[in-house]
């Protein structure tokens, strides 16, 4: 929304303000496989990659359009399944289809479902839609065990990628090589995404969702504008969909089900579904959360659920809204009064995190670690998980590093005041 | 015949136990408007505090405190949590839900595991009461049926004759009115939140012993009961009720007859292919109602939400 609203007034045409962001993405896209080059890292980056087309292509329904869905995977998961059959169909046939087009015939597979569903589904907006979507979502996921011959059931269908010809000598055989076709797809992709919302499409897409009704009077229908919106959001779906085909070469029911959608809708949220870089935002930190906590503890999920519930109760806006509100002390020249203040808050905030952390996961390793076990490790120290002494200083180190950031907060709150008014402005 | 009246049975058990579900969400829905998705997450935190408690006191201690423990975290949940989302707007607040719901479930895990706790049926309780030709029925499955009409009947005539029924109905409809006669509208929504979330509760009090209590139970039931309460109309206890038996019946009737859609198409006139190994159609030869009986109920509510949109039960939009 506010995102994009200022740059509106100023005329269109390439400039080199405009075209930089992209220059940068393009250029660190090229050179993180330099930096990072385990094959470990590459998977993560992969899976980040097609997790922002996807998470995008989401926000265009829920962001730009004002539709909740609680469905959205089974768009990306048809999307797969056809691109691992038309995988499979080549290595068969030998029919000249270089690899990197594959995404298309998923992108294909996702809008053509997406006419279908989308015909009846956007004829309203609100709950009826968001329970269209989880109907549907549901019926198909539970297809997808029922008819064995196209989604291959429990085990899914899978397919090899280093099939027939290959591309100017390059077989796709090293993760780094899957890393670029999927890094240029995802730069199209998301080129694509962001043009299309500076369209009049794209525009009266946000009209509808803000007022259906006046977008009616002016001459629009917003039911066909919303179907629009659905049948662009199924077809970069399976886009992501033939993407995450080709880097795993299988796909699942697990991919189509309502968890998937749910998480989607996470990413998508905590990145902040007001702007357009938000789900990007989202999907990065998310899956660098999730690969983090899922090496170092088995509450992952908790502390991610945790995060998710606070981020709508006190940040509905999102880690980009988050970002954005520091825009008018940035225009104004003031970000750095803000900055002493923040660096203060890091070491408590930091340890109170870590503190409430600890107190979880001594909590489980009580509840849960078999019977005679008390010896328990955590950030690298080793102690007895029973000990009424460890309790003791987690809780105090906890409440203390809590207090502090309390007792910070009036400094914080000034700063902001100062970094926010305009020189010589009324306190 | 026999078969018939076992699945009547059987069917009426999970009817109503939906019902219990849904009457307390669709009075939530009529009151702030948004779809809670963690209903089913407080049916299950029901179930496992009742485990809790029966493990102390027995099952009927668990049967009274589980349900007040839940109605007092419930109220808890929208004086503290939904309120402050309210301002959001509704998809904020629906967002909101769905958030508790994943945090319960992880919550619950980390309490009590990831596997089944054994919740029993009380032994007072744990006899076949009478059988029909050879089917036993226990005991427990009627207890839950005079529960839930208990329930139903209570609500009923709580909502309806009562002073606190009227004032609930008419802040419903009318909030600004009835706050405008000097009664306190937040506190009726907070206690009828608390209200319908300690109905869930007593919902997994009682299914707990029978369905199983383990983390997905909250997932299992969560999505069939919102299609319940949009196949009867958001709002509408009569339809919430209708719904529930509807789709308690329908997927009862669905598990024990196995007509398969071979025979349909055998019927209709269309040969089974030769070669059914490599057939692309065989998956629709082999079919069975009971393959797909568990998503019958979703079929029904987006045919219900195409040809009507309000649901069966109520007039004018969602």
């Amino acid at each position: 929304m506010t995102g994009t609203t200022h740059s509106f007034s100023r005329p269109f045409g390439i400039s080199l303000r405009t075209v930089m962001p992209w220059l940068v993405a393009t250029i660190v896209l090229l050179l993180l496989p330099f930096v990072f080059s385990a094959n470990s890292t590459i998977t993560v980056m992969n899976q980040m990659a097609i997790t922002i087309i996807f998470a995008l292509a989401y926000n265009m329904l829920l962001g730009q359009g004002g539709m909740l869905s609680f469905g959205h995977a089974v768009f990306m998961g048809i999307g797969g399944v056809f691109a691992v059959h038309v995988m499979s169909y080549v290595e068969v046939s030998g029919a000249p289809l270089p690899l990197p087009l594959l995404p298309i015939f998923g992108g294909l597979a996702g809008l053509i479902l997406a006419c279908i569903i989308g015909s009846f589904s956007t004829r309203q907006a609100g709950t009826v839609f968001a329970m269209i979507s989880l109907g549907v979502g549901e019926l198909i996921a539970a297809c997808s065990l029922i008819f064995v011959a196209f989604f291959g059931g429990e085990t899914g269908v899978s397919a090899d990628r280093t099939y027939g010809l290959p591309v100017f000598g390059v077989e796709f055989l090293r993760q780094s090589e899957v890393y670029y076709l999927i890094a240029g797809w995802l730069l199209l992709s998301v080129l694509l995404m962001y043009l299309y919302t500076r369209t009049p499409m794209g525009r009266m897409a946000n009209a509808v969702r803000d007022n259906p009704e006046r977008a009616e009077f002016l001459g629009y229908s917003a039911r066909w504008v919303r179907f629009y919106s659905f049948i662009f959001s199924g077809f970069f779906a399976g886009i992501a969909g033939g993407l995450f085909a080709l880097n795993y070469e299988i796909m699942t029911t697990e991919n189509m089900s309502l968890v998937q959608s749910g998480k989607i809708l996470l990413i998508t949220f905590l990145g902040g579904m007001g702007f357009f870089v938000g789900p990007i935002i989202g999907a990065i930190v998310f899956t660098l959360l999730t690969t983090v906590l899922s090496r170092y503890t088995e509450l992952g999920a908790l502390y991610i659920g945790t995060i998710f519930v606070l981020t709508v109760m006190y940040c509905p806006r999102g880690l980009a809204g988050l970002l954005m509100m520091h825009e008018p002390a940035y225009r104004l020249g003031k970000l750095r009064l803000l900055i002493t203040p923040y660096l203060k808050l890091v070491i408590p905030v930091t340890v109170a995190v870590l503190g409430s952390a600890a107190v979880f996961e001594m909590l489980f390793h009580v509840r849960h670690a078999p019977p005679g076990d008390h010896k328990m490790g955590l950030y690298g120290i080793t102690f007895d998980s029973h000990s009424p002494v460890a309790w003791g200083v987690v809780i105090i180190v906890t409440l203390a590093a809590i207090a502090v950031t309390r007792a910070l907060v009036p400094q914080i709150n000034d700063a902001w005041h100062d970094a926010n008014t305009v020189e010589g402005g009324a306190k | 015949m026999d078969l018939i009246l076992v699945n009547l049975i059987d069917g009426l058990v999970t009817g109503l136990l939906l019902f219990m579900l849904s009457a307390g969400l669709t009075l939530i829905f009529s009151m702030m408007g948004v779809l809670n998705f963690a209903h089913a997450s407080f049916y299950m935190l029901g179930a496992y505090f009742g485990y809790q408690i029966s493990q102390y006191m027995g099952f009927w201690m668990a049967l009274l405190f589980a349900p007040i423990i839940v109605g007092i975290f419930g109220a808890g949940v929208e004086r503290y949590g939904l309120r402050r989302v309210h301002q959001h707007g509704h998809v904020a607040e629906l967002i909101f839900t769905f958030g508790l719901a994943l945090l319960i479930e992880e919550a619950v895990q980390f309490f009590w595991g990831k596997s089944q706790v054994p919740f029993m049926v009380p032994e007072a309780l744990d006899f076949a009461l009478f059988s029909i030709s050879g089917n036993a029925i226990p005991a427990y499955k009627v207890f839950m049926i005079f529960i839930a009409i208990g329930i139903f009947a209570g609500l009923l005539y709580v909502l309806t004759k009562t002073r606190i029924g009227m004032i609930i109905q008419a802040a419903l409809s009318f909030p600004r009115t009835v706050e405008a006669l000097g009664h306190n509208v937040p506190l009726i929504f907070m206690c009828v939140f608390g209200v319908g979330t300690a109905l869930a509760a007593v919902a997994g009090v009682i299914a707990g012993p029978v369905l199983g209590t383990f983390p997905g139970m909250a997932f299992v039931l969560g999505s069939i009961v919102f299609v319940t309460i949009v196949i009867g109309g958001l709002g509408s206890l009569w339809g919430a009720l209708f719904a529930s038996l509807l789709i308690g019946w329908m997927t009862t009737f669905a598990a024990s007859y196995n007509v398969g859609l071979a025979d349909i198409l055998t019927a209709i006139g269309i040969s089974k292919p030769a070669d059914m190994a490599n057939s692309p159609w065989r998956d629709f030869w082999q079919i069975t109602l009971s393959q797909i009986g568990p998503i019958l109920p979703y079929l029904l509510m987006v045919l219900t939400l195409i040809f009507r949109p309000h649901g069966l039960f109520r007039k004018g939009g969602l």
